[in-house]
């Protein structure tokens, strides 16, 4: 129970019931919020603003020149989750990223974070968020440990007298202690990284915006992260966490959002979009139209045959049952195999088109 | 995979996602007050702003070379002097060499015109654009700096630098003419003498009107600076103004737009060497460095507050 903490069980128990009544609700047809070209795009379902971290309505962005980066964007973000922003490169993430953030004034629509409507809110917003957005960027001639101090003096929330701690701290968090008294224009890629996700865990935040943060890392710098994040999300932060990678995505987030040209195509938690796709049973034989005919005969759904295999979804027909009807029947099993689909499988079947995550 | 799923259900579990969680509850690790300013925040942003512009190499070479010119000046004067000179530079050289002092105040007529704009131009030119290209600007303001609030910082920091710079050139010129030549009562530019001390004063007044002027000053390259990403342009706009102006204002035909100019004022620092002190001129002078400083503030603040910050 990694967010639990024992003075919080009886209001997270209460909170329970509501969520039961709320998947429910949001998980019609696919259990996909498929908002694009639906008139729910003006009006996401659930979950209610109040429980959000991030809400934006409507939220577009035109830049000069009449390129529209952001267009009408619904994004609910719910508190505690690890949200997954997804999509491939210049669809529009970090543009939405900085108009949370209140760097880049949106055209239409608008935002709110932490429950402060932005722009008003942004004063009291921002100290309970820490981000990185668009990589690092740092004084060269600054020691990372003299870069953490300049950007703890610029939020108004941050004490001074706490500040060597946590500076430490934040350091020691992403590995860079050592490093803390080197200058930063000698740091690696990977260092440079690290410092920027520091700079963002200087104080305990509510909400952490991460924008591609494990872009420029090896594996397992890419590891840490990961590791990371789901640390700092048992603490109760609700961490927004922008990927080009869907499979980055897969394995540290409980939700996500698909981006396409600036436009969401697909939202929801990571459990129902998965959830909502069946999976398959898949055989292997010389004898594939035979195999797809006792398939059908057990009653399951889209049944196909090919070259040397045959497939079906399962449903609640048992595995062993259907290997056992194949191999009475002389089917040769060759071999078998129950197959979730990958997300990305339930992306080409939602969207109806491949998921280029490189742009 | 099996870890997300784990992660999924232990999600509806304890009601993280979506849970209608009050006030406090996802909250337990963040206090309610966190994000609560603390006493002295901008004293603290300014300090270091103030400690980034006064240890960064660029800067100090700059006050450097600010405090090389008045010491240069000063041995040639002492070598010239020695030979003897005639004509206008003969006055002065005699003036310099008669009293040390006066260094102070010959030192300032070279540097105004266009050093110390140059000095003064590349730290307030590079406070918006610097940091938008380095890219630490959307940092400070994620952090969250504020707008308002960040570009008063840099205002301040920027005008601390102008009166520094102005200082060092006094202090560097006082203690060269100390050095090289002797010290006594001052014959000011209306033939009347002052004692040692008063002439101190009046080089301070004369260090105080100028940093006014680098003040105004670095309210336009503020200005300058909040419409760029780069910090060059900034830097050279400003200094090129500088320059355009000084030459425009000798033009006799343009000399309509010379009580507009901040150049026309910047040399009126010499009033402080006039029996007595010519204070209306040189109010005039800070009148035209305020309206300066409240046109080009207003500008850069209304730029600032619009500006989408990309970079
Ligand atoms: N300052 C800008 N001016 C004009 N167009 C921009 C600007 N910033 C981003 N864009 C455009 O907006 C789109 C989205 O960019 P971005 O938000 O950076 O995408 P992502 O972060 O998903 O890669 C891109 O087509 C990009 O070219
Ligand atoms: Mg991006």
């Amino acid at each position: 129970m990694s967010t639990a903490k024992p003075g919080e069980t009886p209001l997270l128990a209460g909170d329970r019931g509501t969520v039961g009544t709320a998947v429910p609700a949001r998980s019609r047809g696919t259990g996909l919020d498929e908002v694009r070209g639906t008139s729910e795009g003006a009006s996401p379902p659930s979950p209610p603003a109040q429980d959000c971290s991030i809400v934006t309505r409507g939220l577009t962005k035109r830049f000069r020149g009449g390129q529209v980066a952001v267009d009408d964007l619904h994004l609910a973000v719910p508190r505690g989750s690890v949200f997954g922003f997804l999509g491939p490169n210049g669809s529009g993430k970090t543009t939405t990223i900085r108009m949370l953030l209140g760097l880049v004034t949106p055209t239409s629509g608008g935002c709110e974070v932490l429950g402060e409507e932005l722009p008003g809110g942004l004063g009291a917003a921002l100290p309970r968020v820490g981000a990185v957005v668009e990589g690092p960027a740092f004084y060269p001639y600054l020691s990372g440990a003299a870069n953490l101090r300049r950007f703890d003096a610029a939020d108004p929330a941050a004490d001074r007298r706490t500040a060597p701690d946590r500076i430490g701290a934040a350091l020691d968090r992403v590995g860079l202690s050592a490093a803390a008294g080197k200058r930063y224009r000698a740091y690696s890629l990977g260092m440079r990284q690290r410092l920027a996700i520091a700079a963002a865990l200087l104080r305990p935040r509510d909400l952490l915006i991460l924008d591609e943060p494990t872009n420029g890392l090896d594996p397992q710098g890419t590891r840490e992260v990961r590791a990371l994040v789901r640390e700092i999300a048992a603490d109760g932060t609700t961490v927004f966490v922008s990927s080009h990678l869907l499979a980055e995505v897969e394995q540290m987030c409980t939700h996500i959002a698909v981006m396409r040209t600036g436009r969401l195509v697909a939202q929801g938690p990571l459990a129902e979009l998965r959830g909502g796709a069946a999976p398959r049973i898949r055989i292997e034989t010389p004898d594939a139209a035979r195999a797809a005919a006792v398939l059908g005969r057990l009653g399951l759904a889209a049944v196909r045959a090919g070259e040397g295999e045959a497939s079906a979804e399962p449903g609640e027909v048992p595995t062993e049952r259907i290997c056992a009807e194949l191999v009475g029947d002389g089917v040769a099993v060759r071999g078998l195999a129950v197959q979730r689909p990958s997300l990305e499988d339930v992306f080409v079947r939602l969207t109806g088109e491949g998921f280029d995550v490189d742009g | 995979m099996s870890t997300v799923e784990a992660r999924a259900g232990a999600e509806i579990v304890t009601g993280g996602p979506g849970g209608p969680a009050g006030p406090g509850a996802a909250r337990a690790a963040v206090p309610r007050d966190a994000g609560r300013r603390v006493r002295g925040n901008t004293w603290r942003l300014l300090g270091s702003e103030v400690g980034l512009t006064f240890r960064r190499p660029r800067n100090l070479v700059m006050l450097a070379v600010l405090a090389l010119v008045p010491a240069v000046i000063g041995v040639v004067l002492r070598t010239v002097s020695a030979g003897g000179a005639e004509g206008d530079a003969g006055a002065i050289i005699g003036a310099v060499a008669g009293n040390g002092m006066l260094l102070a105040f010959v030192s300032l007529f070279v540097l105004v015109p266009l050093l110390l704009p140059v000095a003064v131009a590349v730290v307030a030119g590079d406070a918006i654009a610097g940091e938008a290209s380095l890219g630490t600007l959307r940092y400070l303001l994620a952090a969250p700096a504020g707008r308002t609030r960040l570009l008063a910082v840099k205002y301040v920091n920027a005008v601390v630098f102008g009166l520094a710079a102005t200082a060092v050139v006094a202090a560097s010129a006082l203690v060269t003419g100390f050095a090289l030549f002797p010290i006594g009562p001052v014959t000011l530019l209306s033939g009347s003498t002052i004692p040692v001390a008063e002439g101190m004063l009046r080089v301070l007044i004369a260090v105080a009107y100028v940093g006014a002027g680098m003040a105004a000053l670095s309210a336009l390259a503020l200005a300058v600076s909040t419409l760029t990403e780069a910090p060059i342009g900034a830097i050279a706009g400003t200094v090129v103004f500088v320059i355009l102006t000084q030459v425009l204002s000798t033009i006799p035909q343009l000399a309509v737009i010379e009580p507009y100019l901040l150049t026309s004022y910047l040399p009126r620092f010499d009033g402080a060497l006039r029996d007595p002190v010519a204070t209306e001129e040189m109010t005039r002078g800070l009148l035209a460095f305020a309206a300066h400083i409240a046109v080009c503030g207003s500008f850069a603040w209304a730029r600032f507050h619009s500006r989408d910050v990309t970079s």
